[in-house]
């Protein structure tokens, strides 16, 4: 037997579980959830058999067909018939099907056989199907095939050793494909042989699972089903303000405390002292302090995620989706923006029709992604009094809720606009599959938390400590001339940029400091929080740096100012990754321009209105 | 199909293409809109009944009223 390295490919129909087989055979831990389309490009991975040898796995994303009709079912489309450009095809594609779903997975299986190529197929999640009484015959469905069949459950640890050891004992074959180039089979056709395949191999004792049928009249009901989504939706919000605040607290009296021990050693060094309580401190340690209300947030959106909810509350949305000129399909890319708009748009893949698509791209900054919150939650909690509403709500939780819904509301007016410029009256296509329903996995979920703890963190000790000491450096020096009347950073770099922008922000009701903040923040808006207490902490006198910057901006800003920065951040385009992922997901700077310029015109001329009524009201 | 009612059954003659090439088409014969094959409507959207949920072999598959209007049921199993 060859030791040589051997080149796998999984495909097959979306939500059949490749990605929880890639994370299960090379240990990594791709996104996994409980739709069509959670995975659009091709990930790469690879893990050494017991026989020591190495196997190279691709994984791509799932497609109904080689047919294809969307962006990210090209890509598996063209590995599998070895378009794919500067690329030998795999040595075998192993075609992974659902066992409770052979009806329309199998379908693939006789497409993909038809290439000619080596491939075996993987009969994933058969412990579900099992559960479900439904008996399928491997040994039977392979001579029927004429291509190995492998029992497989990825999420069990031991659910892929069949699959490794016939991995390790494949050799390829030398002869070039065989049937390649076949006249295409009718659909017809197909789906006959499928039909005669399943009742050779398969018994099915009912179509779908009784759970999903008694769970489904209740979600998809029309009128118990929204009421329904509007109360998860509005939980979340409540829960992430209300329940993260005593964690905050809790990790904001750590910050504190370990700002004065380290802050003790330096008192020899002002300038040193400085650049660690003002800089580090106060600005990195000020961001440090979000990473519960992240938490939960992700805790949410992963839970609804594994649930396979999301789908059903598209199917729910997508008449009032479809009529702002979005589709059904925008829910799970505009939900997870709610995230981070980045991996948003770089869902929008999913999406077959173009047009949708762009759309959906053009409006995902304007949901409210996390980053966002630091911002929101600092102003509210300076300005919002924490009282209760009709006895059962939090003005806090309302407020936030209110910020998240002006995100949604513009998103949905501004498609409507863009599909009345396009004068598009064309046809749409939606042709979504629902899935079953699973329950969360709880060590899943964890992983995906502990990522996002990683990947914030990370985001806190990179770029925004790295910002935050840059603008130390820009607010300290140079230092003010003899005799100097204000204070030291109203001379420096930062303290002049920020002065000459007043001249465009002052009619928004922004001082110079928040104007300073704005800079940074288009690297990572949660900059602006950390910037403002650099900025606080260095402008202010002994006694000020000591108090928390929630306070300092309650006493010092107007009521005007704080609602004019939250409009502010509700449109901002104040994200050059997102302007970056845009670029490359429309490969155009044409939009890239479109929207950093109508996000921008939309911030102003609300944080305008926001401000001169609020005034004039006050 | 879409003239079915919730929870109503039907058995598929074909797909229609509305325009030469029609994606839409081929895509819902690929997914198992095909001659002889059982179809239910397991449920409708809030708000006029547009999209529906359509239940074809052991899958559910949203489809707007446009989509649905393509997949022609044999006569006398629509009723």
């Amino acid at each position: 037997m060859t030791a040589s390295t051997l080149r796998i490919a999984l495909v097959g129909n979306p939500n059949c579980g490749k990605t929880a087989l890639f994370n299960r055979l090379t240990g990594s831990h791709q996104k996994v959830a409980n739709y069509a389309g959670v995975t659009v490009e091709r990930k790469e991975g690879h893990f050494t058999t017991p026989s020591d040898r190495l196997v190279q796995v691709m994984d791509l994303p799932g497609t109904y067909s080689l047919q294809a009709v969307s962006p990210d079912e090209a890509i598996t489309r063209d590995v599998c018939e070895g378009r794919s450009a500067g690329e030998m095809p795999p040595d075998l594609i192993v075609c992974v099907v659902d066992a409770t779903n052979l009806r329309l997975h199998l379908r693939f299986v006789l497409e993909v056989r038809r290439l000619g190529r080596p491939m075996l197929v993987a009969l994933n999640m058969i412990d579900a199907a099992r559960r479900r009484g439904i008996r399928v015959d491997a040994a039977r469905l392979a001579e029927r095939l004429g291509v190995p069949v492998i029992e497989t459950v990825a999420v069990r640890r031991d659910g892929v050793t069949a699959l490794v050891t016939e991995l390790d004992a494949f050799t390829p074959p030398n002869t070039a494909p065989a049937a390649a180039g076949a006249a295409p089979a009718t659909p017809e056709a197909l789906h006959a042989e499928v039909r005669s395949l399943l009742e050779d191999a398969v018994s099915m004792p009912r179509a779908t699972a009784a759970v999903d049928d008694a769970i489904d009249r209740v979600v998809l009901h029309p009128v118990l089903g929204l009421v329904l989504l509007a109360v998860i939706m509005f939980l979340i919000f409540q829960a992430v303000f209300a329940w993260a605040a005593p964690l905050q607290d809790l990790l904001a009296g750590w910050v504190g405390a370990a700002g004065e021990w380290v802050g003790g050693f330096l008192d020899s060094m002002p300038m040193l002292q400085s650049l660690v309580l003002d800089g580090v401190f106060a600005g990195a340690g000020t961001v440090v302090e979000f990473l519960p209300q992240i938490l939960l947030l992700f805790l949410f959106i992963l839970a609804l995620e594994e649930s396979g909810y999301l789908p059903r509350a598209a199917f729910l949305l997508d008449r009032l989706m479809h009529a702002a000129g979005l589709t059904g399909r925008s829910f799970i890319p505009l939900l997870s923006s709610f995230a981070c708009a980045i991996p948003g748009i770089m869902a929008t893949r999913s999406i077959a029709d173009p047009r949708d698509r762009l759309t959906t791209i053009l409006v995902a900054p304007l949901m409210t992604c996390s980053a966002r919150l630091p911002v929101y939650t600092l102003l509210i909690a300076a300005f919002i009094p924490r009282r209760e509403v009709a006895g059962l709500f939090n003005l806090q939780g309302l407020v936030l809720f209110g910020l998240y819904f002006a995100g949604v509301a513009s998103a949905l007016l501004v498609a409507r606009v863009i599909k009345w410029m396009r004068r598009d009256r064309s046809e749409h296509s939606l042709l979504m599959e629902l899935p079953s329903y699973r329950v969360p996995h709880p060590l899943d979920v964890a992983i995906g938390l502990w990522d996002r703890a990683k990947i914030f963190l990370q985001r806190v000790g990179g770029i925004i400590l790295a910002l935050t000491v840059l603008l130390w450096f820009l607010s300290s020096f140079p230092a003010p001339p003899e005799g100097a009347t204000q204070p030291a950073i109203d001379y420096s770099f930062a303290g002049r940029i920020g002065h000459w922008m007043t001249f465009i922000f002052a009619p928004i009701g922004f001082n110079w400091q928040i104007c300073i903040a704005l800079i940074p923040g288009l690297a990572a808006r949660e900059v602006a929080v950390s910037s403002l207490a650099t900025v606080y902490a260095l402008s202010g006198g002994e006694e000020e740096a000591a108090i928390q910057l929630g306070q300092i901006i309650a006493s010092q800003w107007s009521l005007a100012t704080a609602l004019s920065l939250l409009a502010w951040y509700v449109f901002a385009p104040q994200c050059l990754s997102t302007l970056a992922v845009i670029r490359r997901e429309t490969n155009s700077w044409r939009y890239v321009w479109i929207s950093a310029g109508y996000l921008f015109g939309l911030a102003y001329l609300a944080s305008f209105l926001t401000y001169q009524i609020t005034r004039a009201l006050t | 199909m879409s003239e079915l009612r919730k929870g109503g059954c039907g058995i598929v003659d074909g797909v229609d293409d509305v325009q030469p090439g029609d994606v839409i088409a081929r895509r819902l014969r690929e997914l198992g809109f095909v001659s002889g094959e059982p179809v239910r409507v397991v449920a409708v959207a809030p708000l006029g009944g547009d999209p529906m949920l359509v239940q074809v072999g052991y899958t559910r598959f949203a489809l707007r009223r446009t989509e649905a209007d393509r997949v022609r049921l044999a006569a006398e199993a629509a009723a």
